[in-house]
């Protein structure tokens, strides 16, 4: 897996990049249009309906609801081209508090212990 | 030696001791401990061509699987996640391509079904390769819906309509989480309440536990009529009409001072807000929407002013405190 690379601050991505946009200056949601082959896997997984289907007869994706990605990385661990990226993680204040008092690297919630939100089936530290 | 796969069964039907369990798990009743043993189960009279469907061993996920299924006929592998919820799992990775692969050896699935399609719950995603889990188990993954209850549908298709596929939050599922939030806070908010009742008076602890139950109760409830889109602004607005009444008290109660009389009203505004507000941002990671940018960008830009009003608030009413009572002396 590439290693994750910060977007400057308006946006855009670096020049390393090339092929990579980003689709939104609220998240880091990028999409390389060059290799995906529109095989629906991220419309099936987002759970915000960023993605719809191509129309019929193109390759690509269509990308609906850009701002609304909420970072899961559903959709970059499916695609099977590696044509969608994002830095993913948890957007949870109460985790990244926890994990900034303990020294810890990456925030998480669940386990044994949970450091944050509930355990509700459908929803959580999301 | 085994010669045939182990297989347990269940059914769809939730008895009271299930209700009573979710219950505690909803009040945070040992959290880590509501279970169910991972591994295959029957549901129904399944065939090796019936569908297997994948969940956690936490029992609120389990169930509404199973409850969801009167009448049908499949399997349903529980992978172990330690008791924690799918979509937590996955973004733990504990629901994830690994624990799918040893589960579907574990339990030799290949031998009790015939086809080769694994139903995944859409919220396992984020910690799922469908195509890693196909290349290591032979296992097609077909991702289903986001809630137990589409199943039925999702079944007769296995086409999930863009409405199965979409999180939703309606009020129903943010009553659910109060429980747990006002379980964890009982503790500190009353023993803060208990020592400012004997430090500043009843209206003091009266007014910070109105802050924190507006902050883990009224909060959730109001979220979508709350106005602006950042949960600390959203939490500051509630904190701010929660406050408002306990600062009118306090004006009129105060008799010194014309400084203590605004003085007062005044420590209550800037230090009960931003209670409310911090235990607002505290709720982003229940809500299914909040993003690790967003909730960032949150953080980074309202913690400070919390910090900021609640210690001006805090020590404001401690010198309205300390002269207040030379105000007395002196009158003596």
């Amino acid at each position: 897996m590439a290693s994750i690379i910060e977007t400057t601050t308006c946006g855009c991505a670096p020049a390393a990049q090339v092929g990579f946009v980003a689709l939104s200056q609220r998240n880091t949601l990028e999409f390389n249009a060059e290799a995906c082959i529109n095989c629906g896997m991220c419309s099936a997984v987002c759970p915000q309906g960023v993605f719809a289907p191509g129309v019929r007869g193109t390759r690509r994706v269509q990308i609906v609801r850009a701002d609304a990605c909420m970072e899961c990385g559903a959709c970059q661990l499916n695609c099977p081209t590696g044509a969608l990226k994002v830095d993913s993680g948890v957007g949870c204040a109460a985790a990244m508090i926890n994990a900034a008092l303990r020294w810890l690297k990456e925030p998480s919630c669940g386990g044994p212990e949970p450091t944050c939100g509930n355990s509700e089936p459908a929803v959580c530290c999301g | 030696m085994n010669t045939t796969p182990d297989l347990m069964h269940t059914s769809s039907t939730l008895t009271f001791a299930d209700h009573w369990d979710h219950f505690l798990a909803r009040w945070g009743y040992r959290r880590g401990n509501h279970r169910v043993t991972p591994g295959l189960y029957t549901i129904g009279n399944p065939t090796p061509e019936s569908p297997v469907l994948v969940t956690a061993n936490y029992s609120l996920s389990f169930d509404a699987v199973r409850s969801s299924l009167p009448g049908a006929d499949g399997y349903i592998l529980v992978l172990d996640t330690l008791g924690v919820n799918v979509w937590c799992a996955a973004g733990k990775g504990t629901f994830g391509t690994d624990e799918i692969v040893r589960r579907v050896e574990a339990t030799r699935l290949s031998e009790v079904v015939s086809h080769r399609t694994l139903i995944l719950p859409q919220l396992g995603a984020p910690g799922v390769v469908a195509h890693e889990v196909k290349q290591r188990t032979g296992f097609k993954v077909e991702y289903g819906p986001v809630r137990a209850a589409d199943l039925p549908e999702y079944l007769k298709t296995h086409q999930a309509t863009p409405e199965m596929r979409q999180v939703r939050f309606p009020l129903r599922d943010r009553l659910v989480l109060i429980p747990v939030e006002l379980v964890q806070l009982a503790r500190p908010t009353t023993l803060a309440a208990l020592a400012l009742a004997v430090l500043l008076g009843p209206l003091a602890a009266l007014g910070t536990a109105a802050a924190v139950l507006a902050g883990s109760a009224l909060f959730p409830i109001l979220l979508p009529w709350l106005p602006t889109e950042e949960f600390s602004s959203k939490g500051f607005i509630l904190g701010g009409a929660v406050a408002a009444p306990f600062a009118w008290l306090a004006h009129k109660q105060v008799a010194g001072s014309k400084g203590q009389r605004i003085g007062w009203p005044l420590a209550y505004l800037l230090a009960l807000p931003p209670v409310t507000a911090f235990l607002a941002l505290n709720f982003t990671g229940s809500t299914p929407f909040t993003s690790k940018t967003g909730v960032k960008r949150e953080m980074f830009r309202y913690i400070r002013v919390m910090a900021g009003m609640f210690g001006a608030g805090v020590l404001l009413a401690l010198m309205l405190r300390l002269t207040g009572k030379s105000d007395k002396a002196s009158k003596r």
